[in-house]
């Protein structure tokens, strides 16, 4: 099956050294529950998920921690069971060393399992089904954490004609997708038959990079499988060429099918979807067996004695990961990803989230500090390497010169980056540093200019209001007086000409009976403390009384004096 | 000699009548710099600048009666971009306006507030929510820090604080400073 497709290239892209042997030597091991789990409740693009415990409670492993909020959003859940102890500010893995709401959980070492109950998509409508894998927490795991349910979208035509399933895994160290595809291929092609009869695709291309023979065999013997069982041949396993970015959605989209999605274009405009293996095992376990997304393959690797996978709970401490795989003595920093892509940690506490496809441990001499950097000598060979067909050194001209305006002209939005830039450059510029710059003052600017219209808008129709509200006032107290001016002139006819109409003689006899009424209700009420008197209390009552008409009498020549 | 003449005077009144209907047609409501100077503001409406909001404001500017250095909020950013709009020179912040600060937002504190509704007259943009002896609080989000609610609180109980940075809003450092790592958070 292999042979038969017609491949194609990307433009640009290098051949770092990949550095993978070393942790697919052993299998997957499934890492020890830590004694604290700290799970961070915003982990996919999107929305923060709103809290659903609070301190105190006790957790189900799988259940709902956090709860989807908005359109763009995905759920969390506690890994295992346990107590929280907190839902407070901890440290993320995030290069920014800041701080955002986690849910700490004490874990009681039962495991205990939530009722799991496999989802039947094929009676439910597919927004219900949408719903079930956004409140599972399914997002895509090749590192971008974008919410799959969003994804699982045939779009308007109402068919998919290719979905494409991303073995690449084109990043140096990171083998999380190869041991997956070795280990669980059977799972895998479950998740994609699912994902297939979602989007309606015609045919399924699972790109691996022909460096990882293993996967490829064995994705092929599970894909043959399925092929059998569905009684037709719409899923190929292609092994494409080594090289980076070639696990790129865009890239990996090109050089399977040779459609290039132009910018601002999605890939589902051309019929093609992307999605990486290991979000289709979570597909897999979310439908199938009724398990939400808890647990990932994370490689740990890098300066390292065992380099390993392992397949470790959402939250677990990187710290823990990387003491099972003995970390060299001169080990100084930790990295979420890859030396490419990667994030630098802020501290190795910080827990393994949906995103962490990889824990690299790094040292001085694993990856020494870049050279200085100089100015650029205007060589192209940054042009040349670029997979997204852009122009980085104009783009870091604009980006270091702060003319953000410019530097979107040249399409900064599409730069991926890969890091393939900054790789040849005979500069060392650290050129994706500028672009994160660039984009981070751009979103920024974005943010408060959104911000200000919506304080303009605010602030008019606040002005309109305030002056509705005066014209409304005016009108008001104009029929106010209008009436009023009504009345007096209606009681000065009515005092001009006293009316004795038989209606209005009623109206009075009416009046005087009510006031009968109201005369003997009032002689049939006693106050209750005057009634049954003793003489002596009757005596002293009349000698008050005296004395308050004495005063009365003192008083009154002062009164007529105030006056 | 006549020929050349009508040629001009039948040119002359196929150019006028053309300009004459595009006037017409393509006609601009409104002054349109005062609309992209009014863009550029940051719409806080807090009247630093000595005039009753951010569009007085931005008609002032484009009718030549303002300094374009009068805004705090906008800063020396706000500055540069409207100097690049109108040909100006830039100038730093006037002082007597006010200086920048950073962006914060108003915070009311609920133990001490009377509910007399004055800041809630007060807001530019409607972002306190509360009634007559009912306690007040800010709909943060909307609120865009311009502290006019401060001087009419008769019990001082409205702070300004400065919004914190969070994962969401963080931005990367221009690239020549380096990036400092956090403090080890305590085992």
């Amino acid at each position: 099956m292999t042979a038969l497709q017609r491949l194609f290239k990307f433009h640009g892209g290098v051949k770092p050294a990949y550095n993978k042997e070393a942790s697919t030597g052993l299998p997957i091991a499934v890492a020890p529950t830590p004694t604290l789990l700290v799970i961070p409740l915003h982990q996919s693009i999107g929305g923060m998920p709103r809290p659903l415990v609070t301190a105190g409670e006790r957790v189900l492993k799988g259940q709902r921690i956090g709860g989807a909020d908005g359109n763009v959003s995905s759920a969390v859940h506690a890994s295992t069971s346990g107590t929280v102890i907190a839902v407070e500010m901890r440290l993320m893995p995030h290069t920014s060393g800041l701080s955002a709401l986690c849910v700490v959980i004490e874990p009681d070492g039962r495991d205990e399992w939530i009722q799991r109950q496999p989802f039947d998509f094929r009676s439910a409508t597919p927004t219900q089904t949408r719903d079930y894998l956004r409140d599972a927490g399914v997002v895509g795991l090749g590192g971008a954490v974008f919410p799959t349910y969003l994804k699982l979208n045939p779009g308007k035509q109402g068919k998919l004609d290719t979905l494409v399933l991303n073995g690449a895994e084109c990043e140096p160290f990171i083998t999380c997708d190869d041991v997956l595809m070795r280990e669980r291929a059977e799972t895998i092609l479950k998740g994609v038959a699912i994902m297939r009869e979602m989007l309606r695709a015609g045919q399924v291309l699972i790109g691996i990079e022909d460096n990882k023979p293993e996967a490829i065999a064995a994705m092929e013997i599970a894909a043959q499988a399925a092929n059998r069982a569905a009684g037709d041949s719409a899923i190929k396993v292609v092994s494409v060429p080594t090289r980076y970015p070639a696990g790129g959605a865009k890239q990996l989209i090109r050089v399977l099918t040779g459609i290039e999605v132009p910018h601002g274009k999605r890939s589902t405009d051309y019929g093609v979807q992307c999605f990486n293996v290991g979000t289709a095992h979570a597909i897999y376990e979310a439908i199938a067996l009724g398990q939400p997304l808890i647990s990932r393959i994370v490689t740990v690797a890098g300066n390292v004695g065992l380099a390993r996978n392992y397949d470790a709970l959402i939250g677990t401490p990187m710290r823990d990961l990387v003491a099972l795989c003995g970390p060299l003595p001169d080990s100084d920093r930790v990295i979420m990803g890859g030396p490419m892509m990667g994030l630098l940690m802020p501290a190795d506490s910080v827990p393994v989230v949906k995103a962490t496809n990889c824990v690299l441990v790094g040292s001085k001499q694993l990856f020494p500090p870049p050279p200085p950097e100089m100015p650029c000598i205007r060589c192209g060979e940054c042009a040349k390497a670029c997979p997204a067909e852009l122009q980085p050194f104009e783009m870091y001209w604009f980006s270091r010169a702060k003319i953000f305006g410019k530097a979107q002209e040249y399409n900064l939005f599409d730069c991926i980056e890969c890091g393939c830039c900054a790789y040849v450059c005979p500069s060392h510029i650290p050129l994706v540093d500028y672009y994160r710059f660039a984009k981070s003052e751009i979103w920024a600017r974005e943010l408060e200019k959104e911000a200000a219209d919506v304080a303009r808008e605010r602030y008019e129709f606040r002005l309109l209001r305030e002056e509705r509200e005066k014209q409304e006032k005016a009108a008001k107290l104009a029929a106010k007086t209008a009436a009023g001016r009504e009345k007096a002139a209606a009681a000065l006819a009515v005092v001009e000409k006293p009316a004795t109409t038989p209606e209005e003689d009623a109206k009075k006899a009416l009046i005087a009976a009510a006031l009968e009424r109201a005369k003997a209700q009032k002689e049939l009420v006693h106050p209750g403390n005057v009634s049954d008197l003793t003489p002596e209390q009757q005596a002293e009552v009349a000698a008050i009384e005296a004395r308050r008409a004495e005063i009365r009498e003192m008083a009154k020549p002062h009164l007529r004096q105030d006056d | 000699m006549l020929e050349a003449i009508l040629v001009m005077a039948l040119g002359a009144v196929v150019l006028g009548a053309a300009l004459g209907y595009a006037a017409v047609r393509f006609r601009v409501e409104g002054d349109p710099l005062v609309e992209k100077i009014d863009a550029i503001l940051p719409q806080t409406q807090c009247g630093q600048c000595g005039f009753p909001g951010c569009k007085p404001y931005a008609q002032a500017i484009a009718k030549g009666e303002a300094e374009i250095n009068q805004c705090p909020p906008g800063g020396d950013e706000g500055i540069h971009k409207l100097a690049d709009l109108l040909g100006r020179e830039f100038k730093s912040l006037s002082a007597e306006h006010g200086i920048e600060k950073p962006k914060s937002v108003a915070v009311i504190d609920e133990q001490s507030c009377i509910g007399c509704t004055l800041c809630i007259q007060a807001c530019p943009v409607d972002a306190i929510v509360g009634a007559a002896k009912q306690m007040h609080t800010i709909v943060a989000p909307l609120c865009t820090g311009c502290e006019l609610c401060l001087p009419p609180c008769p019990v001082d109980c409205i702070s300004m604080q400065p919004l914190d940075e969070s994962v969401e809003t963080w931005k990367w450092k221009y690239p020549v400073f380096k990036i400092n790592p956090a403090q080890q958070e305590e085992a």
